[in-house]
């Protein structure tokens, strides 16, 4: 079989599930798997870039994609204008730009006083010191923040110039997925500055730690994005529902294609999404194709393949890997920030490793580490799956379970806890593809 | 009088809690550490592993206490903790047998054995939730306090009260027994002085006609019997849940990490590190330095340097403090 048929036949089976989805189940479902796949392969494609073009070991893909959905947050709200005052959002900004100098400055320390006591001293003091000038500065403009409104805000808002009518500038998202590429970028960058020079298993735990750092961040600077009270109603770059609804000329053409007006209008809004969110699948896909084909992506690989001769031969190893993790990690982020969009609200305290970091690595896998199309079609089955095992595992526990007296407990503790099975199924379908094809669906050429 | 009560203050709210998250770090951390020393790659499936063993130590605890079989004043889960480490060491056999043997078999890279440890994780986790579910159990039982507050009061006669739990207590004798018959068998027995030589050496050993085979079991029994004790004591001391043990992932390995990979008292010393850290750096002060300080000088916050919920970022920045000054870890480990 060449391998363009096998491409095209794994891809046509899976647009054949989803299509079976829509048929048998309802185009709703089918439609809402198809928006996560494409985020899901969008975040496969940054971690192939760091992983199968650089073997760059990053499991705290978590950490960027809730960035993302922390930028879209910031972008696309309003600012609270009354936060926004010299003792509110000023002042916290001003000890922010403290902190970063204090670490800039012990940084510059370290690297110019040449070693012995003073420079360890001299460090101290200043990051001590820093750190009661910083919370000093800090603590009060916090408070400050959070008191006004806790209910509904207490927080210092985002950037949306429409105000009270910041629902129509619906386009402002948009912008939140660029600055959310942005925003994981930047903190990619301070990662790697530290982390990179370490061995593969120790970046791994870094970057895993990172990770869990972002989301307690997110979870307890409640002026920033209300923490786990959630920021709720975040405009959207598609139409609503119920505008859509009693939009006259919308609710004549439903009923012209003989579809109830009230599934047309969410059939509508989910495939404006998807395409939106196709479109930047096929730009960044595109982009990454030709960045595996170019010069550098063959520098990458060497580099991947044997990191000593590419250094012999002159590459800036350090600085390549820089490059491609600031890369990868600016795509998680920007399909976090997709992913914020589509749910329409920020909710730190969803963010699960095992889900929004583990999973990602699954995809890749099972997909094919190196290759770009086997990303993206691991990131549609994998995503696939682990909605329908879910669907899928009552189903079959009550069909095994059928002999069993009605009453007794293992019967229905076994259905009740079938649920679960998907964490398993994942792992086994990760271990199997490891085991008996461990270069993956669509392996690398 | 001012100094007593700021010392059992400080002994109650940091000194003890400390003393006992350091010995469930340095449990796991040892668990950790041995498998990266023999079999050579950090396994991310040990969270697991310790929610596992944690949870056959409940079932069982529960099958006794139905049974109405009780341990007089101590937890019932310290007669069930037998039984958790021989089923959690068939299932690190069998994972060992079904998953890690073929890889070791090919000498597979340790990242890939990384990943492949990513799927077992999955599975063990899936299993655990599937068997007893996401929820919080409770199962401890006995005597709740060694010494409680208020007896101790009535004691001593000071302000300040000092309480020591029961689980607290046995969380230290129980991993000093542990670690006793680790450092026993690993530096008096010929299993673990061959355990040793692998470690040091792999090619030295084989050549010397130790079987590798034999070391890797010995090291998953050691693993699964470390890893369900540091579990079961963590459970009791604080409450089983699932997700909880997986967190634990991130400061156990910091302990390793920060004790020197590969090395046993590394692990226990960097425990110890990572949780008088923890715990000192999230506790609000105010109540210590009120007696420390004349009463002009009392703080008027809570004198707490991070919320609790920064935890993690304590073991995390001292991890990477530690990789980028001294990346062997304070007892000389392995950097591969």
């Amino acid at each position: 079989m060449s391998d363009s048929l096998k491409k095209t036949l794994l891809f046509g089976a899976m647009a054949l599930l989803l299509v079976g989805e829509g048929v048998f189940v309802s185009w709703n479902s089918a439609l809402g798997i198809l928006n996560f796949g494409l985020i899901s392969a969008i975040l496969a494609l940054g971690v192939n870039l760091q992983w199968g073009y650089a073997g760059l070991f990053n499991v705290g893909i978590m950490g960027f994609v809730a960035l993302g959905g922390l930028a879209v947050a910031l972008t696309s709200m309003p600012p609270e204008t009354e936060a926004w005052s010299a003792s509110g959002g000023w002042r916290i900004l001003a000890a922010l730009v403290i902190g970063a100098a204090v670490v800039a400055l012990t940084v510059v320390v370290q690297k110019k006083v040449s070693k012995g006591r003073a420079k360890l001293i001299a460090s101290l003091v200043i990051l001590i010191g820093g750190f009661f000038i910083y919370r000093g500065i800090f603590d009060p403009g916090v408070a400050f923040v959070e008191a006004i409104n806790p209910a509904s805000a207490g927080n210092i808002g985002g950037i949306n110039p429409g105000g009270e009518n910041y629902k129509d500038h619906g386009y402002m998202t948009i912008i939140g997925w660029i600055v959310g590429g942005l925003l994981a970028a930047g903190v990619a960058w301070l990662i790697g500055k530290t982390a990179l020079g370490l061995r593969s298993d120790y970046l791994a735990i870094a970057t895993l730690g990172i990770a869990e750092i972002i989301i307690a961040v997110m979870k307890n600077e409640d002026w920033l994005a209300r923490g786990v009270k959630n920021v709720s109603g975040l405009p959207r770059p598609v139409p609503y529902e119920i505008d859509l609804q009693n939009s006259e000329g919308f609710v004549a053409t439903a009923q012209g294609l003989g579809i109830d007006p009230v599934t047309a209008s969410t059939l509508y809004v989910k495939l404006g999404y998807s395409l939106m969110f196709t479109a930047v699948l096929v730009l960044i896909l595109v982009g990454a194709q030709l960045a595996l084909h170019s010069p550098w992506g063959r520098m990458m690989r060497a580099i991947r393949d044997n990191e000593a001769a590419a250094e012999a031969m002159g590459k800036d190893v350090t600085n390549r890997h820089l490059q491609i993790f600031v890369l990868g990690s600016a795509i998680c982020g920007i399909a976090g920030a997709m992913m914020t969009t589509l749910d329409g609200q920020l909710t730190p305290g969803s963010y699960q490793p095992l889900r929004y970091t583990f999973l990602i690595w699954v995809m890749v896998i099972v997909g094919g580490s190196g290759n770009n199309l086997g990303a993206v079609l691991g990131g549609f089955l994998i995503y696939y799956l682990f909605i329908k095992v879910e669907v899928w595992g009552p189903e079959i526990m009550t069909l095994i379970t059928s002999g069993m007296a009605d009453d007794s407990w293992l019967k229905e503790h076994l259905i009740d806890s079938a649920a679960h099975m998907r964490l398993l199924t994942m792992g086994v379908i990760l271990l199997l593809v490891l085991r008996f094809s461990p270069r993956g669906l669509i392996p690398e050429k | 009088m001012d100094f007593l009560n700021a010392l059992v203050a400080l002994s109650n709210f940091v000194i003890i809690p400390a003393i006992a998250y350091g010995s469930q770090l340095a449990l796991g951390a040892l668990g950790v550490t041995l498998i990266y020393g023999i079999l050579r790659f950090s396994n991310f499936a040990h969270g697991d592993t310790m929610a596992f063993g944690a949870m056959i130590g409940v079932l069982v605890t529960w099958f006794l206490q139905s049974m109405g079989v009780s341990f007089g004043p101590l937890p019932t889960a310290l007669l069930a903790l037998p039984f958790a480490i021989l089923g959690t060491m068939a299932l690190v056999l069998i994972t060992d047998r079904v998953v890690y043997r073929f890889y070791r078999e090919q000498k597979a890279k340790p990242v890939i054995l990384v990943i492949v440890s990513m799927g077992v994780m999955f599975i063990m986790n899936g299993l655990v939730r599937f068997i007893i579910g996401p929820n919080d159990q409770k199962f401890a039982d006995g005597e709740r306090f060694i010494i409680s507050v208020r007896e101790f009061k009535a004691l001593t006669g000071l302000k300040e009260g000092l309480a020591i739990k029961t689980t607290q207590g046995i969380t230290v004798v129980v991993a000093i027994i542990a670690v006793a018959l680790l450092f026993w068998f690993l530096n008096r027995t010929r299993t673990g002085k061959s355990m040793r030589a692998y470690s040091d050496n792999e090619d030295l050993a084989l050549l010397s006609g130790i079987n590798p085979e034999r070391v890797v079991m010995y090291t998953w029994l050691i693993v699964a019997a470390l890893a369900t004790t540091a579990g079961v004591l963590y459970g009791l001391d604080k409450s089983f849940k699932p997700f909880v043990y997986f967190q634990l992932l991130l400061p156990i390995f910091a302990s390793a990490i920060v004790g020197g990979l590969g090395s046993p008292l590394g692990a226990i010393a960097g425990g110890f590190v990572i949780a008088f850290s923890e715990v000192t750096i999230t506790y609000a002060w105010k109540k210590v330095l009120k007696y420390m300080l004349p009463e002009s000088l009392e703080p008027s916050s809570l004198v707490q340097l991070l919320s609790t919920d920064y935890k993690f970022a304590v073991s995390f920045v001292i991890l990477i403090v530690v990789l980028l000054f001294k990346p062997t870890g304070l007892f000389k480990g392995k950097s591969v």
